[in-house]
């Protein structure tokens, strides 16, 4: 595994009201625990640590906002700042992609 | 609550310790054959075996791993390249989803292979080289193998591969050019992988000269904590976390967890570096072929269960090194549930000179070359009516890259 070390920069917010969805280059596998996620580009791996996150991010192309994934999925208003932060850390390793953007 | 890679670290071990589904990547030598024969070879290989796994039964394999969802296989060997449908293999398993990492001595990688490697996303190349200089590395990998691994990096970097692996196995001849392979991976646009000698394969043998000294360790550890930023290490230091600082990594045996071999006969051993009987888990020819061996295993669900730490519980850094390398342990003779041979604490040594010799298993299969030439002697009679044809003669002697855990398990794992 890599020994690089976690970027100290402070992530910036994830934005609930946009719409996202799983890179193509991501393969996703259930696991009991959630699902573990691996992009082929990044060789990076991640994990979803619940069946409600994993629900969220499955569901994310379909609806045109995270908040109404969350929604869907079931999450609360108390929780949804902590799956905020699991949407921008997924975010930040390229697992997840913003729908409409125009790349340059 | 993070739900993410912003789990706390041991989080992770946790809900790995108990198995998976699926491999997350798995290591497929995928022959005993090999143009080299390194001293340190982690299976002991050289000669093909006449049982290897057919072009069909390769890729029912790699159908299995489809299904599995495995996102990546190492291949190595022995020295993979030397399969004549070695490339058909590779384009099967990425046209099926599964990724492809591969080691090589470089032997096949010329200009034309090194321009189709590049223009794939999903194979990625590691390179095997153990010594900055002809002499050290030639010394283990035999003659002409630093050669033969620079005129292959060359390749893949005129064919524009960025950032394919350079990948080292420290030794205590190595240890001092950690800076130089540095400087070789830069000027190749590669990456640098380092990983741990395990005392597996030929290994077993040459381990006892080419283990880093417990100063040389040291000296590692702060090279890694120094200088290791963008250096692959395959989480195969783990048992050096307990000098202080933990190092990037999830500190967990992955062995029958998340991870596992497939030998070229399609034995399926529980790490890479435990090609012993005493790891064997079943054979991927079996009926319900490499899932049922995955799943149903006697020997993976035994490596699932927690372990307590034996000997190791009642030391402070336990938590650190999880008591270290199983297939280490084993093949120097010591106890699977005492300390690791190469513990910083020193308990490993300790454990180690309190063997009497000859305690060590033997590895289980050993496909090396037969003893090179000997020198002439006299022979008492010649009965041949012609001269005896020259037995063929390897242009080098060979070695299969000795591959770490070999791939972390767990390679790129965010934590």
């Amino acid at each position: 595994m890599s020994t690089k070390a976690v970027s100290t920069k402070a992530a910036a917010p994830f934005d609930l009201d946009l719409a996202w969805r799983v890179d193509d280059r991501v393969s996703l596998r259930p696991e009991p625990f959630g699902a573990l996620l691996y992009h082929f580009g990044t060789r990076r791996l991640s994990f979803l640590k619940n069946q409600t996150v994993l629900a969220v991010v499955r569901s994310l192309a379909e609806h045109p906002s995270a908040r109404a994934a969350c929604a869907a999925a079931g999450v609360g208003e108390a929780d949804l700042p902590a799956y905020a932060t699991a949407l921008g850390a997924l975010r930040d390793s390229c697992m997840i992609i913003e729908r409409n953007r125009q790349w340059p | 609550m993070a739900m993410t890679k912003g789990a706390q670290p041991g989080r992770l071990v946790d809900l790995f310790e108990r198995g998976l589904d699926a491999p997350i990547c798995l290591t497929w030598e995928l022959t005993y054959a090999c143009n080299l024969s390194c001293v340190h070879c982690l299976s002991s290989s050289g000669r093909r075996d006449p049982r290897e796994l057919s072009t069909d039964e390769c890729k029912a394999v790699i159908d299995t791993l489809e299904r599995m969802q495995v996102f990546y296989v190492n291949i190595g060997g022995g020295e993979p390249t030397a399969r004549p449908d070695f490339w058909e293999l590779v384009q099967y398993a990425t046209a099926h989803h599964v990724g492809v990492k591969f080691s090589t001595n470089g032997v096949r990688i010329d200009p034309a292979a090194a321009r189709m490697l590049a223009a794939s996303d999903y194979v990625d190349v590691q390179v095997s080289l153990d010594g900055a200089t002809p002499e050290v590395n030639d010394a283990v990998r035999g003659p002409g193998a630093y050669a033969t691994a620079l005129r292959a990096m060359a390749n893949l970097r005129d064919a524009g591969l960025a950032g394919f692996k350079l990948s080292v196995v420290m030794t205590r001849h190595n240890i001092a050019q950690l800076d130089e392979f540095k400087a070789t991976a830069d000027r190749f646009g590669a990456q640098l992988r380092i990983t741990r000698l395990r005392p597996s394969g030929r290994g077993a043998d040459a381990w006892p000269e080419l283990h880093p000294l417990p100063s040389q360790q040291r000296e590692l550890y702060d090279w890694l904590v120094a200088r290791g930023e963008d250096v692959l290490t395959g989480d195969s230091f783990f048992h050096l976390a307990a000098y202080g600082s933990a190092l990037p990594g999830l500190n967990l045996c992955g062995a029958g967890r998340v991870v596992c071999l497939i030998d070229p006969v399609g034995d399926v051993y529980a790490c890479p570096f435990a090609i012993h009987e005493s790891f064997l888990a079943g054979n991927v020819r079996g009926r319900g072929g490499f899932a049922s061996v995955w799943r149903e295993s006697e020997l993976f669900r035994r490596l699932r269960e927690p372990g307590d730490g034996g000997a190791c519980r009642s030391c402070g850094h336990y938590d650190a090194c999880r008591g270290g390398c199983m297939a280490a342990k084993f093949f120097t003779g010591l106890p699977l549930d005492g300390p690791d041979p190469e513990c910083v604490r020193g308990f490993g040594e300790a454990a180690l000179a309190a063997l009497a010799p000859g305690q060590a298993p033997r590895p289980s299969d050993d496909h090396s070359r037969r003893a090179s030439p000997r020198a002439p002697a006299p022979v008492p009679v010649t009965i041949a009516r012609r001269p005896p044809s020259p037995a063929p003669v390897p242009a080098t002697p060979v070695m299969p890259p000795a591959r770490g855990c070999d791939e972390s398990p767990l390679a790129g794992f965010a934590r």
